[in-house]
């Protein structure tokens, strides 16, 4: 009997993936306006906010990263679109990280390189996001 | 798939750049007028932290004609020493600070720095020892003074001994002869205390007694815990003895660890540490008299007018009158002890100051961990420093000691305080 079963290909993330992809978008996004505010005013204290919501931020990309690896290893279809995901995943933690060291230099010597990448991660989280949660709609099709 | 393969090139090309120091030597630039490179910091600052090992029966080493021996060991972090009138040294033992975490750089970096230190529980007490009959043993060994507060700087005037604890300068009255205090000291006045990133006050009296000074460092590197932090920091405060009252003496000065006065001239000396995460070569710790009103950089600028980017708001105005330290011991030694010679000490040695240095954390290279004499011409440092006790860091690349406070005996005898091995070390012209 099991033998002759279809294989189910899961698409959708399970909740806890899901949570942990989305929740870099606000990490991230926490931390570029994070930098921003601390560009703008000097104030020191928005430095640090950055600092920890980039380390926040690195350890759901990385979890998201160990189910985007199993996803990929599991996934029957849609190969591309999960290597794809995994990919954009992986950069936005590498830049993540090093981002993460740009911000442990001292008071404004993270500037203006912390803000730049602050945005590239940014943007690669949501892209990561978009591509890891859209697999839902495609799935099944192919 | 492309745009990752030039993302993580970039992110190896990035690391590989955080590597970069390589070329760099031990010997650094010295003196009244240092070459300074340019800034340079990869993605990770370069560190070489103490790898602390015992001394095994081993001593450090002195020049020809000189011998040490530790006249105490198993001390409680010791940092400063004082000889007293009739001989006696007092040892000021503690650990200070209470600096909150406020980066995950912070909790990664402290515990890392913590391995180069010695896992010694804070004394927070002084500690006299004696050699009654002369013969170089201080067979008395003893707590003169307890529940002090990260006690550092010590000094003696006229029947006052004064000690500069993390957060308030207090007096003991003091009768010669004494082996422990009659009571609890008297607070001559508070001293700024909050967070004391750099929490070691040290101190000297005035030859007349009538003031203290007392150095207080940043609270910071590099403002990196904002500027309300650093409201009566990096500067040396004057003290009226007698009423407590006190105004900045010299400003700008990162952190003042050691202080001395002069015989002859009455000026006041310091060394002090300066910034760090600039690359192997900046920025040098100094040696320094101290003019009164005098602004030494910190944080806008360094060694004169050199401009520190990190700094914002940036202040060009109080960068132009910013004064050029009189001498550069090398960067990141970490210089925490100062004093001048006496002829006691033996020709070579008689005219100058010995400068204990702790040792770097932020370089590839260790500098430091030694004891160096800087000789005197006309009342000014002058040529190179020379070694005076080294084998600190042996070939192996552990550390076996730190020096810190040096303190010269009138009766011929260098006495260091080793924070790392809690030894008091005594270098003496061999006879």
């Amino acid at each position: 009997m099991t033998a002759t079963t279809p294989h189910v290909y899961r698409s959708t993330p399970n909740p806890l993936h899901a949570t942990l992809l989305a929740g870099t978008v606000p990490l991230f996004l926490g931390a570029l306006l994070s930098d921003i505010a601390y560009f703008r005013s000097y104030q020191i204290q928005w430095s640090n906010f950055s600092s920890w919501l980039i380390a926040g931020g690195l350890v759901f990309c990385g979890l998201a990263l160990l189910f985007a690896l199993a996803g990929l290893v599991r996934a029957a279809h849609e190969k591309g679109r999960a290597l794809l995901y995994l990919a954009l995943l992986l950069a936005t933690w590498v830049l993540g990280f090093v981002n993460a060291l740009e911000h442990a230099k001292d008071a404004w010597a993270t500037m203006p390189l912390g803000l730049v990448l602050s945005v590239i991660v940014t943007l690669l989280a949501c892209a990561a996001t978009w591509v890891g949660l859209g697999q839902a709609r495609a799935g099944g099709a192919a | 798939m492309k745009t990752t393969l030039t993302l993580s090139a970039l992110t190896t090309a990035l690391l590989l750049s955080a590597c970069g120091d390589g070329s760099q030597t031990a010997t650094q630039a010295h003196g009244a007028d240092p070459k300074l490179p340019e800034p340079q910091r990869g993605l990770l600052p370069s560190m070489t932290i103490a790898d602390p090992a015992g001394w095994d029966g081993d001593k450090p080493t002195v020049p020809e004609g000189y011998r040490i021996s530790a006249i105490a060991t198993d001390l409680q972090i010791p940092r400063q020493t004082l000889v007293l009138p009739n001989g006696d040294i007092l040892v000021a033992e503690g650990r200070g600070g209470n600096a909150p975490k406020l980066k995950p750089k912070d909790v990664i970096a402290g515990y890392i720095k913590a391995k180069g230190t010695t896992s010694v529980k804070s004394g927070n007490r002084l500690t006299l020892l004696r050699d009654a009959d002369g013969d170089g043993r201080y067979e008395l060994n003893q707590v003169f003074a307890k529940d002090l507060n990260a006690p550092y700087g010590l000094a003696f005037h006229d029947g006052a001994l004064y000690v500069a604890n993390q957060d308030a300068l207090v007096r003991f009255d003091y009768q010669e002869g004494q082996t422990e205090a009659s009571g609890p000291p008297v607070k001559v006045t508070d001293l700024p205390s909050e967070i004391n990133h750099h929490w070691t006050k040290a101190l000297t009296v005035s030859p007349d007694g009538r003031f203290l000074y007392v150095g207080i460092g940043s609270n910071s590197n590099i403002t990196e815990r904002g500027m309300e932090a650093e409201v009566d920091r990096a500067m040396i405060w004057q003290i009226d003895a007698e009423t407590g009252a006190h105004r900045p003496y010299a400003t700008g000065v990162r952190n003042p660890t050691a202080l001395a006065i002069q015989p002859g001239s009455d000026q006041l000396w310091a060394v002090a540490n300066e910034r760090d995460e600039l690359g192997p070569d900046l920025v040098p710790d100094y040696l320094t008299s101290v003019q009164d009103g005098g602004f030494y950089g910190w944080p806008y600028s360094y060694w004169g007018q050199n401009v520190d980017d990190r700094v914002r708001p940036q202040k060009p105005d109080l960068v132009a009158s910013a004064i050029k330290p009189d001498y550069a011991l090398g960067s990141h030694v970490a210089a925490l002890g100062l004093d001048f010679s006496e002829p006691a000490m033996g020709e070579r040695f008689a005219d100058g100051v010995f400068i204990g240095e702790h040792g770097s954390w932020n370089r590839e290279n260790p500098v430091g961990y030694k004891v160096v004499f800087v000789r005197f011409e006309n009342g000014r440092p002058s040529g190179e420093p020379v070694d005076f006790v080294t084998g600190f860091r042996s070939e192996d690349g552990k550390t076996r000691g730190r020096p810190v406070g040096v303190t010269v005996d009138p009766r011929g005898a260098l006495i260091v305080a080793d924070d790392l091995s809690n030894t008091i070390w005594r270098v003496t012209p061999a006879r």
